[in-house]
């Protein structure tokens, strides 16, 4: 069984502001637009995005590939709606692209590309590569003696990918503590409860045992994640593993924890008029 | 070879400070002097290949250029969708030195003889791939890797393998060298079937014989000028390869001639291994005798299908 953390509990009950109301729709557009997308996993990380883009992150939308930029990399791209709605709300490109995902032509495709899409650092998709090359990144900052940090963002289906583990390894191996892994902690991978497909806990306990210092949040409160963030790295010497308390399909009653909105076709009439009770109209 | 090209990784690290070294567990001692002289640029990052690849990936991104270097399966096999998304899909400059490649590892069995190796590394698009046939050759295709864009797959023979190439046939990754000139027959070489090739072709003059070498170092981008400027007149096409039948070099050169010229085609003879693990061990020269790939029965192989394509039409003919 899981072990029900208050930051889970609080994640439940947590409510959202308008921005984080906003963001949904933008997510929520793309879907009803290309009439595809991975909801779930979008919803439950658009508030550790968004904290991530709007406080934490040095970058400069008009410069994506200055050198001394803070790197992220979404290693679950499959939640790339909720990056890619961040990315055009911040001025990567325009918002006028969300409503071309997935098309032929779009450059937002249904997992993040690098080259494509600016803002975006690495192409993600296949899970349990982006921790890796964070470590890279991290490691060329230490040995370039460049001060920009590296988070990267993990669902938590993706950490059964034994890759994950060798990446944590070598990270506490070279003491990166400016490399920061998010995991998006919402308990319900694609088949379903993460406790039953292979169960993760101890987490923290297993971060801690690779040598992360390792902090707890409710990965929809954005004061809380700001906190956070904002204090990394949470011990010197050592890379940070934040476990963000996340419910899967966040802000839409039918989609929350529930495995059948993990990935979504057409949109109902009744499912975008509740969407619009949920969010907003949009 | 082996030891050749690790020490081109110092050499190009002392030139160059975007070089680095990164082995899985490597052999004690590897590397030892660069680990000394550049001890940042020298790292040893456990039996993670999946994990090794996506760091060394993400280090390029940043302007290195690693040197990733373990045994040629675990280079492949292992992880070969870190390689696909996190080097070829990204285009990075990595360079993959890959220990004994082919049958070097015979007495350790299938799980370390990288028969197959070619094929996967050539199906990615980006890849580049490159086999020396000695360490003289080692030595100057590293030379060549540095400033290569993307990634290259580097597949190594066992060390102390006759030199046979030569300084002034100069090295470029993509292009061919013609050993031999072309007689009735073609030899289409890489790696160390080269040397293989070149005892073969001795046999075969002795009997009237005249037979042609292009040592493809690179398989991938395949030298097609090369390819067909030295087919012209030949009567038998035979590749040779320490590789399974399945996409290395004889698919290539078929590949690229059946694209090329559609029809005329020579006659052709592809010797390989068998589609098939290896389940007997000694040693290299002992598995490629055992199938059929010593400079012996190379000459028997294609006198036999030379005698054939004069008495037929073109047919293909494989091992």
């Amino acid at each position: 069984m899981i072990q029900i953390s208050p930051h889970a509990e609080a994640a439940l009950t947590c409510t959202l502001d308008e921005r984080s109301l906003y963001l949904r729709r933008l997510v929520l557009g793309s879907v009803r637009s290309a009439g595809r997308g991975h909801v779930g996993p979008a919803l439950s990380l658009i508030e550790m995005v968004r904290v991530l883009y709007d406080d934490v992150l040095r970058i400069d939308p008009q410069n994506p590939q200055d050198p001394h930029r803070d790197r992220a990399i979404l290693s679950k791209g499959h939640g790339c709606l909720a990056l890619y709605a961040l990315l055009a709300d911040r001025g990567f490109f325009p918002l006028s692209e969300l409503d071309g995902f997935c098309g032929s032509d779009s450059i937002l495709g249904g997992h993040p590309e690098y080259g494509m899409v600016p803002g975006v650092e690495a192409s993600t998709g296949a899970l349990g590569h982006g921790l890796s090359i964070g470590v890279g990144l991290a490691l060329a900052a230490r040995m370039r003696e460049r001060s920009y940090r590296t988070f990267v963002l993990l669902g938590d289906g993706e950490i059964n990918e034994g890759s994950v583990w060798e990446a944590a390894m070598g990270a506490a191996k070279h003491g990166l503590d400016n490399l920061v892994a998010m995991i998006d902690y919402n308990k319900l991978q694609s088949y379903g409860p993460t406790d039953y497909v292979l169960p993760l806990e101890p987490l923290a306990d297993k971060w801690r045992s690779f040598g992360f210092a390792v902090q707890e949040v409710n990965g929809h409160d954005v004061g809380a994640l700001r906190t956070v963030l904002k204090q990394v790295p949470a011990v010197s010497g050592k890379p940070t593993a934040v476990i963000c308390h996340t419910v899967k399909g966040k802000g839409l009653p039918a989609a929350e924890s529930n495995a059948d909105w993990h990935h979504k076709n057409k949109l109902s009439d009744s499912e975008l008029d509740a969407i619009r009770v949920a969010v907003g109209d949009f | 070879m082996r030891n050749t090209a690790m020490n081109m990784v110092h050499k190009l690290a002392a030139r160059d400070e975007r070089v680095l070294y990164i082995g899985s567990d490597p052999g004690a001692g590897t590397l030892r002097a660069m680990s000394k002289e550049f001890p940042k640029r020298h790292l040893i990052e456990g039996i993670s290949e999946a994990h090794i690849i996506g760091m060394s990936a993400g280090l390029a991104m940043e302007g290195f250029v690693p040197y990733v270097n373990t045994i040629a399966t675990f280079l492949t096999r292992r992880c070969y969708e870190q390689v696909a998304v996190d080097l070829c899909l990204h285009n990075l400059p990595v360079r993959l030195i890959a220990n004994g490649g082919g049958l070097v590892y015979a007495p350790l069995g299938p799980t370390h003889q990288a028969i197959e190796d070619i094929a996967i590394m050539r199906a990615l698009p980006n890849m580049t791939v490159i086999c020396p046939c000695d360490a003289d050759e080692a030595a100057r295709m590293m030379e060549q890797t540095l400033d290569w864009k993307g990634p290259i797959y580097i597949r190594l023979g066992k060390g102390g393998d006759a030199v046979v190439s030569k300084a002034e046939h100069g090295f470029e990754i993509g292009k061919a060298i013609l050993m031999r000139p072309p007689g009735d027959v073609l030899m289409v070489t890489t790696g160390i079937m080269l040397q293989r090739a070149l005892a073969a072709a001795d046999l075969l003059a002795a009997q009237g014989v005249r037979a042609g070498i292009l040592h493809m170092h690179t398989v991938k981008p395949l030298d097609t000028e090369a390819l067909l400027q030295a087919i012209r007149g030949v009567k038998l096409l035979a590749t040779l390869e320490e590789h399974v039948p399945s996409g290395g070099l004889g698919s290539a050169v078929a590949e690229t001639l059946i694209d090329k010229l559609g029809s005329g085609l020579p006659a052709m003879l592809r010797l390989s291994l068998p589609d098939r693990f290896m389940h007997n061990y000694g040693s290299q020269d002992s598995l490629l005798k055992k199938h059929g790939l010593s400079a012996n029965a190379i000459a028997t192989s294609i006198e036999h299908a030379l005698a054939a394509s004069r008495s037929s039409a073109p047919q293909l003919h494989s091992t």
